[in-house]
């Protein structure tokens, strides 16, 4: 089929894409060119791999690289089966208010979410012999995933005949059974998609994580962050473009299952 | 005949109104039984509550003599041909006629896939996803999914009303030829006079809830019990409260046979259908009437004056 248009609209159109593109991604493109140059400072001097020596040898930042995975691994499982598991009750028996006050969540301000976060952690350590730790880090991160996953997972849901199940417990299965054989495989890809979207959310964070981390669980953002303010260090240049490049194909993959 | 299936004055109440009200029902073994009625009649609610998928507000449902209305779905031998089918889209043809046997751990699973298989027609679609598959045979899929599980009553969700016209006749002949193969009881429910006249063995209308009259075919089309009953089964032509089928309805210009009970008339209309022809006229005394007369007899154009007549034999009377 032929799409509707104007002839003489398509260059004007695309330019004003290119356009478009540049502005919202010039930034990332001139941070990973500088992340392979020689100097230090902003001034081209020719292509190196030092910074990302440099990175690659840093104990600090591997370590941090090693904890945010590890939470955004745990975060990662639990808020995808809590979520998966809320998407579908939502989906057998609409809440608009318990769904609503999910997405709440959403629209907190991060600030706010942290903050709370560490007053309720204070308030319950009164009760448990606990501290500030890795522990805190990926329930705060549980906590603020699991509305991306419903989200996701919802979207999938709707597409859903909701008659398979009654059809699957006519053939002799039970509800276990029926979500299982029936309701996961058909949502699978949303799963998948809400798990990355979930991992990638968590990896990311920083506000909340500051807020509740202790003092051996700092994350990559964090140190990145520490990093960036004790002055102009290309081999966060380098780190940066490393998680955009990594993030940026988990998102491709994340959006090509949401199609499937 | 023994009974298979037993509704004992079954109600089904929702928030806003009554679905099903007070309705009783005995299916015999291997019977081929029907609910008719219009949309919202609540023969579907009925055949949901036989499958599990609704609790009736009040009532008891009997299968083999055993209450099952407080059994879940999987908990009863009963198994729902869907009206959109609900095939698995995941799984293959193989897999879905599988899944009931696999759920119940049973044995044999491959040779019983392949008799089904054979009795719906469908061997050698059996890798084959529903996608892949025409209307009719996703239908055949779906039938063939809870024949497999020998249930001692089928329930059929108007199988036919998404499938082509063309098709459905077709269908129709073959869906009673399994029945009448395997023996298995059939509760059908349709909005359509002609396929539940054609098919059942006995039949059941419906409306507003309630369950009208059963009886055969023969019976609920010659001796209807209430004007609902008469017209859903078919056109009929009220005169002077009685009713009369447009096929015993006659159209003579000449005089009408003795007995029978006579009125003049004048040609409105004369239509020709194919198979015969309808001949619409007023009579004098005020309602128009059709007569379905044979195309091989004496044709009428409009204004003509006639008689129309009909044998009291043939007149539908109420209580």
């Amino acid at each position: 089929m032929k799409k509707p248009g104007v002839k003489w609209l398509a260059a004007p159109l695309a330019i004003y894409a290119v356009l478009a593109y540049l502005f919202l991604h010039l930034p990332l493109l001139i941070l990973s060119g500088f992340s392979f140059n020689e100097s230090r400072f902003t001034v081209w001097q020719g292509f190196s791999l030092v910074w990302y020596r440099a990175a690659f040898q840093n104990q600090q930042l591997k370590e941090a690289a090693w904890n945010s995975l590890i939470i955004a691994i745990f975060a990662t499982v639990a808020a995808t089966i809590i979520g998966t598991l809320c998407a579908y009750g939502f989906w057998k028996r609409s809440s608009p208010v318990l769904a609503g006050s999910l997405y709440m969540s959403l629209v907190t301000p991060e600030i706010v979410s942290g903050i709370s976060l560490l007053a309720f952690y204070q308030w319950i350590f009164r009760f448990l012999r606990v501290q500030l730790g890795m522990h805190t880090v990926i329930l705060a991160h549980v906590s603020f995933s699991i509305a991306y996953v419903v989200i996701v997972v919802m979207a999938r849901l709707r597409t859903v005949d909701a008659q398979l199940e009654e059809a699957a417990l006519d053939l002799g299965a039970n509800e276990w059974e029926a979500f299982r054989y029936v309701t996961l495989p058909a949502i699978l890809p949303g799963v998948i998609a809400a798990a990355l979207l979930a991992f990638t959310v968590s990896f990311d964070d920083y506000v909340i994580t500051s807020m509740v981390a202790g003092v051996d669980s700092e994350t990559l953002p964090m140190v990145i962050y520490a990093i960036a303010r004790r002055g102009v260090n290309p081999v966060v240049n380098a780190i940066s473009a490393l998680i955009v490049m990594g993030f940026g194909s988990l998102i491709l993959i994340s959006e090509r299952l949401r199609e499937t | 005949m023994e009974s298979v299936l037993e509704l004992e004055d079954i109600s089904k109440d929702y928030p806003a109104h009554r679905a099903v009200n007070a309705v009783s029902l005995d299916v015999g073994r291997g019977e081929f039984f029907s609910l008719l009625g219009p949309s919202g009649c609540g023969k579907t609610t009925t055949l949901r509550m036989v499958a599990g998928f609704e609790d009736p507000t009040t009532g008891q449902i009997r299968l083999n003599g055993a209450r099952i209305h407080h059994l879940k779905p999987y908990q009863r031998n009963v198994s729902t041909v869907f009206q959109n089918y609900a095939l698995f889209p995941h799984l293959t043809v193989q897999q879905n006629i599988e899944f009931g046997l696999r759920r119940r751990a049973e044995n044999h699973i491959d040779q019983r896939v392949r008799q089904v298989l054979e009795l719906v027609q469908l061997t050698g679609k059996e890798s084959r996803y529903p996608s892949q598959l025409s209307g009719g045979e996703r239908q055949r899929v779906a039938l063939a999914r809870s024949l497999v599980l020998e249930p001692d009553v089928l329930l059929l969700d108007e199988p036919l009303s998404a499938l082509d016209p063309n098709l459905r006749k077709q269908v129709r002949a073959e869906l009673k030829n399994i029945q009448r193969q395997t023996g298995i009881t059939f509760l059908f429910v349709t909005h359509d006079q002609e396929e539940a006249l054609s098919l059942s063995d006995r039949l059941g209308v419906m409306s507003g809830g309630e369950l009208q009259q059963v009886g055969t075919p023969e019976d609920l089309y010659l001796r209807p019990r209430t004007r609902f009953v008469a017209s859903f089964l078919g056109l009929v032509n009220w005169i002077d409260g009685v009713g009369v089928r447009p096929e015993a309805t006659r159209v003579t210009k000449g005089p009408a046979e003795t007995g029978a009970r006579s009125m003049p008339a004048r040609v409105v209309q004369s239509t020709f259908l194919g198979n015969c022809v309808h001949v619409e006229a007023r009579m004098d005394a005020g309602p128009t009437v059709v007569a379905e007369v044979s195309r091989l007899g004496e044709s009428f154009s409009e204004g003509e004056t006639v008689d129309v007549w009909w044998q009291p034999d043939d007149e539908l009377t109420f209580e």
